[in-house]
């Protein structure tokens, strides 16, 4: 889960790193008010996507009439898909230098990564690795002050500078660790009037540990619909196509998006209904497929766990009360499958047991292909 | 033979008596798998499937010699539950649940690095070795059969279509490893290849990957070295960067763990690539003949 800059920078200071004054403001006039208050700022739009001050995401302003006017124009604006709803003013910046720092999980070794460069404020892919310090944490030693003094030194810091980043490192990975973060990442970290200030910072927060995080603001991301499904307890993405797709387990539902695209076909969504889904949840999924009103509906089903009669009694409970108004097509092979055959048979449905013939099928009805 | 799980392991389930951990250990013994006791907190003295329930792993282990075990208790207590283990002698952890903390992953793992355990997971369907007769895992039990090929998969039901496409094209398996859609899991794509390198049975084997991580990239350089054919089919190929499809590890973040950058790796070191399921099959029998 994803945190807005705000609520990063609030986590920051409260394990004692530095961040630049700012305050959250989604109407002119409390932009004006920020302004008289903290003095010129960076109106920063909230959203949870990188790359904001190229997309014009965010403006200055020195005066508090200059300030309510930006954020008129900046609330509500569309940037990269995610409408603005409230920005952070925050005290503009003196800066002298840029640097990066970050604390993230590298799943080959299976152990924490601090990374960290003098070449802040771009995008940490696009900076050359002989700019990069690398350091993996021993998770049964953890950080201890002199981890965080070899890479200051590493990056050839001194004086102040050189104390003040090896006390953000100890900070750092304790935030990574105490708040079970999948990324927690400070860029620009900026030196001004020689201190350190984050100037900018990400924290993601991993989904499998926030049950013992309730003091984490819980943030919803993405479409209504996705959050909906989100809520029955699925994995959903939208995508751009119009054929809906439903398959169980995570890798068959991406291998079926693969193979509708492989037949030339442009699928409309990933929706993985479980590996052992029973009937219920399998007709709400299927549900929402039909809501989506895409041109074709493709269930692609291998029945391990899942049994291939409750698929088929899920599709016709669908079927039966809100109805399915387009083309199913209905892949199908398993765990009773004679029994789901016959179930989708007797009510006019063809199920096939080929995924190739079934895809293209689905394909060709929602007049796609090659 | 087969790798890491034989006829000869002997099992304890934690959490057998849960309704998953019931309804599995029913299947397992079914299979053949040599299923020796199981572990419930509060549950000691009971039986499953006439498998006798133990407080402890510790008295769990004292009496039946385990010295595998499968974990099937809610994710929130899997970490406590993967350590009980290990302090305790196991050796062969396949860790069962979906949404286990990372951090929480990498003490397991890291632990299991210290002792030598081999740890299969977490959110993996488990393992399981036909020609054994034997299964540590939630998978069906009827699209196997022995035979020469090696799989090692991210996947569950994807490598359920796979290895029943390879069952009903005449080829078995040796062992069948489940690795874990999450990010950090116990076993990687190189450490499971290198099992099967030195298990005379295996004679080919089948990769079956997904988008996010490096993981397939890695195994590529081992592939070179590896002596026996590889086939690999990777999922995700039409995945949007950004998103979570689904397991917690299949991510394109940051334009990393695409499929091309992994497709690449593994046909410059030799390996089999195939765009399809469905292709995966015909293409074992090609390099096994």
């Amino acid at each position: 889960m994803k945190q807005y800059e705000y609520l990063a920078k609030q986590t920051l200071a409260s394990y004692g790193i530095p961040i630049p004054p700012g305050k959250v403001v989604d109407t002119p006039e409390q932009a004006r008010k920020a302004v008289e208050e903290i003095g010129p700022v960076a109106l920063k739009a909230q959203v949870l996507v990188g790359g904001r001050g190229k997309a014009g995401g965010i403006r200055f302003a020195s005066t508090p009439s200059e300030a309510g006017q930006l954020t008129q124009q900046m609330i509500g604006m569309d940037l990269k898909g995610y409408t603005v709803e409230r920005l952070y003013a925050e005290a503009k910046l003196d800066i002298d230098q840029e640097l990066y720092i970050s604390v993230t999980t590298d799943r080959n070794t299976k152990e924490p990564l601090v990374m960290a460069s003098r070449a802040g404020g771009m995008e940490i892919e696009d900076v050359s690795d002989d700019q990069i310090v690398r350091r993996y944490v021993d998770p049964r030693v953890g950080v201890e002050p002199y981890f965080g003094r070899e890479m200051a030194s590493a990056l050839g810091l001194n004086g102040t500078i050189f104390k003040e980043f090896a006390d953000l490192v100890v900070k750092l990975y304790r935030i990574y660790q105490q708040k079970d973060a999948e990324l927690v990442e400070i860029n620009p970290l900026t030196v001004v009037h020689g201190h350190l200030v984050a100037a900018d910072a990400r924290l993601n927060i991993d989904d499998s540990a926030l049950f013992r995080h309730p003091e984490v603001e819980r943030i919803e991301e993405g479409s209504e619909l996705e959050r909906k499904v989100h809520e029955i307890g699925l994995a959903y993405v939208e995508l751009d196509g119009d054929i809906a797709v439903m398959a169980n387990g995570a890798g068959m539902a991406m291998a079926t998006l693969d193979a509708i695209q492989y037949f030339g076909g442009r699928p409309a969504n990933f929706l993985d209904a479980g590996g052992g889904a029973s009937v219920e949840p399998t007709a709400q999924a299927l549900g929402v497929l039909v809501s989506m009103q895409p041109k074709v509906i493709f269930v692609n089903i291998f029945g391990g766990i899942t049994r291939c009669d409750d698929v088929a009694r899920a599709i016709l409970q669908v079927k039966q009360t809100v109805g399915i108004p387009v083309p199913l097509v209905v892949r199908l092979v398993g765990t009773n499958e004679a029994e789901g055959v016959k179930l989708l048979a007797d009510a006019g449905i063809a199920a096939y047991s080929e995924m190739a013939e079934a895809a293209e099928q689905a394909v060709k009805l929602a007049g796609e292909g090659r | 033979m087969a790798i890491l799980l034989t006829s000869q392991s002997r099992v304890i389930v934690q959490g057998m008596t849960g309704n998953q951990g019931r309804f599995h250990t029913g299947q397992m013994v079914a299979y053949g798998t040599q299923v020796v006791g199981g572990v419930s907190p509060g549950k000691g003295g009971q039986t499953v499937d006439g498998v006798p329930v133990f407080d402890t792993v510790r008295e769990a282990v004292a009496s039946t010699q385990a010295d595998a075990s499968i974990v099937f208790v809610p994710a929130p207590f899997a970490k406590d539950a993967a350590f009980e283990a290990m302090e305790n002698g196991i050796r062969l952890l396949v860790m069962i649940p979906e949404h286990i903390p990372v951090q929480d992953a990498i003490a397991i793992v890291t632990r299991a690095r210290d002792l030598g355990v081999v740890v299969i997971g977490p959110n993996t369907f488990g393992i399981i070795s036909p020609g054994q007769h034997t299964k540590m895992g939630i998978m069906p039990n009827h699209i196997y059969k022995p035979g020469p090929v090696g799989v090692v998969a991210r996947s569950g039901t994807l490598s359920y279509e796979i290895a029943f496409s390879l069952t009903n094209a005449g080829l078995g398996q040796t062992t069948v490893v489940g690795m874990g859609g999450d990010p950090v899991v116990g076993q990687t794509f190189m450490s499971v290849l290198e099992e099967f390198k030195t298990d005379p049975d295996t004679h080919a084997i089948v990769m079956v990957g997904e988008i996010g991580g490096s993981a397939e990239e890695e195994a590529a350089e081992h592939i070179k070295a590896l002596g026996k054919p590889v086939v690999a089919y990777l999922a995700g190929r039409a995945a949007p960067p950004g998103k979570r499809m689904g397991h917690a590890g299949a991510i394109i973040e940051r334009g990393r763990g695409t499929l091309e950058s992994k497709e690449k790796a593994l046909i410059a070191a030799g390996a089999q690539v195939v765009t399809m399921p469905w292709q995966v099959a015909e293409a074992v029998s090609k390099v096994l003949h």
